[in-house]
């Protein structure tokens, strides 16, 4: 964790570039660590309240640590017909977690998401941004055992 | 076997072009359009984009050289912003326009620019589609080095998944780094808008049109698809439907024929019981008005939307009570939390249809949901609080025996 400031550092001439910054410790960490937090605050001329308000009001945003992959089961309507509680629920099983945790090892967080715009393949998980098409609960072992 | 069916205009050349490619383009035609609105007088070229009849695609169907005239002439800096935060539900359009003719897009953008005397752009492009934005700045960067765009400029921005911010004013509160929180109208975008300087914010569908606008005429656009609201639309389908893809057609183009000509029809030869357009956020429709023309006004006279075209396709084995609980439960996961009959209205709606939805509920709970509907739609801050209800009352109008069958 020592480039968290170069990060911000990088994205400092954006003008009210803090989320890109966000983005970018993302990238990085997969989650926006504290001390990352405090920093863009103060580079960004903001209150370290107002920067933790922008950072919990989006979702693909979080304070948390999470694994190293991040999955996302998409539980909108068109998702939500083609079957993607059956999806959640071999997710779940596989992984040995419920929705919104992380795996022991630090590999894998389970989140629920919405529509992530790849509505003619539904029903669609994405892992780290990544979209994977008509998913199904059989193929869960397979695609998530490609995950080192 | 579609194509026939189709009217490509903004997806002509989808597949047989490279999207981030400025030479492709114009090697088919590009950059013609902005070529002749920068040989007009900005007056003329507002005017011609207001004789097109070109209407938001984005959902709320505004006059776009009437959005424009709304810009102050006086002010030295305005801003083009481009709103890809295409959120809603079943809806991909925006989508494949960049990823399949993207320098219209750019195009568009640079007749916005001169139309309003503005050299800097913007796209706000949603969390969803980190690939889009890479693929975006290397058009960007494309058709800069073939100096078609000479002096205006677009910068990328990237949301972080909140639905929200497909609302033209906190979409811009997000590009300021804010929370993505509406602000109250007036003053309105067009006067003060990002930054406080005056901004137009169009949908990339509008923004592609353009090129085309300007190339073939005013009268020509004018001339496609339906009178009040000419033009085509990209439509995506989704749900139990033969075809789930997208398409271009004319707008006077009617749903039955986008469900059984383009669509295919319904899957497994099974019946079909609703169809939901605009968006999780748009009207069910059932069998009796599906001769309706998807253009804005024909949708609006049957209580529907338009929206940003999307189409679901829910068949006869569909439970509607079941699928409108899970709607309800997005609205209450996506309300900002300004304004108090979105907040406390979508946790309510929420906690009803599940109530409904579980056998638990009565009569007295769809009268209250009916009422709160009202409420709600008439003072929520921001379209997405006015829209949330609707889902659910136009099932209790047209489906009303599905709700009975789960009350006590």
């Amino acid at each position: 964790m020592a480039n968290y400031k170069d990060i911000i550092d990088n994205c400092k001439s954006t003008k009210g570039g803090i989320i890109e910054a966000f983005h970018a410790l993302q990238e990085e960490f997969n989650y926006i660590p504290q001390e990352a937090l405090t920093e863009a605050a103060r580079v960004f001329g903001l209150s370290e309240a107002q920067a933790y308000g922008v950072a919990t009001f989006y979702s693909y945003l979080s304070v948390e640590q999470r694994g190293k992959y991040i999955i996302r089961m998409c539980e909108s309507a068109p998702c939500h017909v083609a079957g993607a509680d059956e999806v959640i629920k071999a997710m779940e099983d596989y992984l040995g977690i419920k929705v919104g945790e992380t795996t022991a090892d630090g590999k894998f967080t389970l989140e629920l998401c919405e529509c992530i715009g790849q509505c003619q393949a539904t029903p669609v998980i994405s892992v780290n941004s990544k979209p994977i098409f008509n998913v199904t609960a059989q193929q869960i072992p397979e695609i998530l055992g490609q995950y080192k | 076997m579609n194509m026939a069916e189709e009217m490509r205009v903004l997806l002509e050349y989808a597949d047989k072009i490279n999207p981030e490619s400025a030479e492709d383009y114009i090697k088919v035609g590009g950059y013609e359009g902005l070529k002749k609105a920068r040989s007009m007088e900005r007056k003329d070229l507002i005017d011609e984009v207001k004789r097109s009849g070109l209407r938001g695609r984005g959902g709320a169907g505004f006059n776009a050289g009437m959005k424009w005239s709304f810009v102050p002439q006086d002010v030295p800096v305005k801003y083009v912003v481009c709103n890809l935060d295409e959120g809603e539900p079943g809806t991909y359009k925006d989508r494949m326009i960049c990823q399949k003719n993207a320098q219209a897009l750019l195009e568009g953008m640079a007749i916005c620019g001169h139309a309003i005397d503005s050299n800097q752009g913007y796209i706000y492009c949603r969390g969803e589609y980190p690939f889009v934005v890479e693929l975006l700045k290397n058009a960007i960067a494309s058709a800069k080095s073939s100096g078609v765009l000479e002096d205006f400029d677009i910068e990328v921005r990237m949301g972080a998944g909140a639905y929200v911010c497909g609302e033209e004013t906190a979409l811009i509160e997000s590009i300021e780094g804010h929370r993505g929180e509406p602000r109250f109208k007036p003053p309105f975008p067009g006067v003060e808008g990002l930054w406080g300087a005056p901004t137009v914010v169009n949908n990339v569908e509008t923004l592609a049109c353009l090129p085309y606008i300007l190339v073939n005429g005013a009268d020509w656009f004018a001339g496609i698809g339906a009178e009040k609201y000419p033009g085509t639309k990209i439509l995506t389908l989704t749900g139990d439907i033969n075809n789930p893809t997208y398409f271009e057609v004319p707008t006077n183009y009617t749903l039955r024929d986008v469900i059984y000509k383009l669509g295919g029809g319904i899957k497994n030869g099974k019946k079909f019981k609703a169809v939901q357009v605009g968006g999780t956020s748009g009207a069910f429709i059932p069998e009796q008005n599906l001769d309706t023309p998807i253009d804005f006004d024909s949708m609006s006279a049957i209580g529907a939307a338009l929206g940003s075209g999307a189409v679901l396709v829910l068949d006869e084995t569909r439970d509607i009570v079941d699928v409108v609980t899970r709607i309800s439960k997005f609205f209450e996961h996506e309300s900002c939390g300004k304004c108090n009959p979105c907040r406390e209205g979508t946790f309510r709606c929420r906690e009803m249809m599940e109530k409904i939805n579980s056998g638990k509920g009565s009569e007295n709970d769809m009268d209250n949901i009916l009422l709160l509907s009202r409420v709600m739609q008439k003072a929520a801050l921001c379209g997405l609080g006015q829209a949330a209800p609707i889902p659910i009352e136009s099932t209790i109008k047209h489906f009303r025996h599905e709700y009975m069958r789960k009350v006590l």
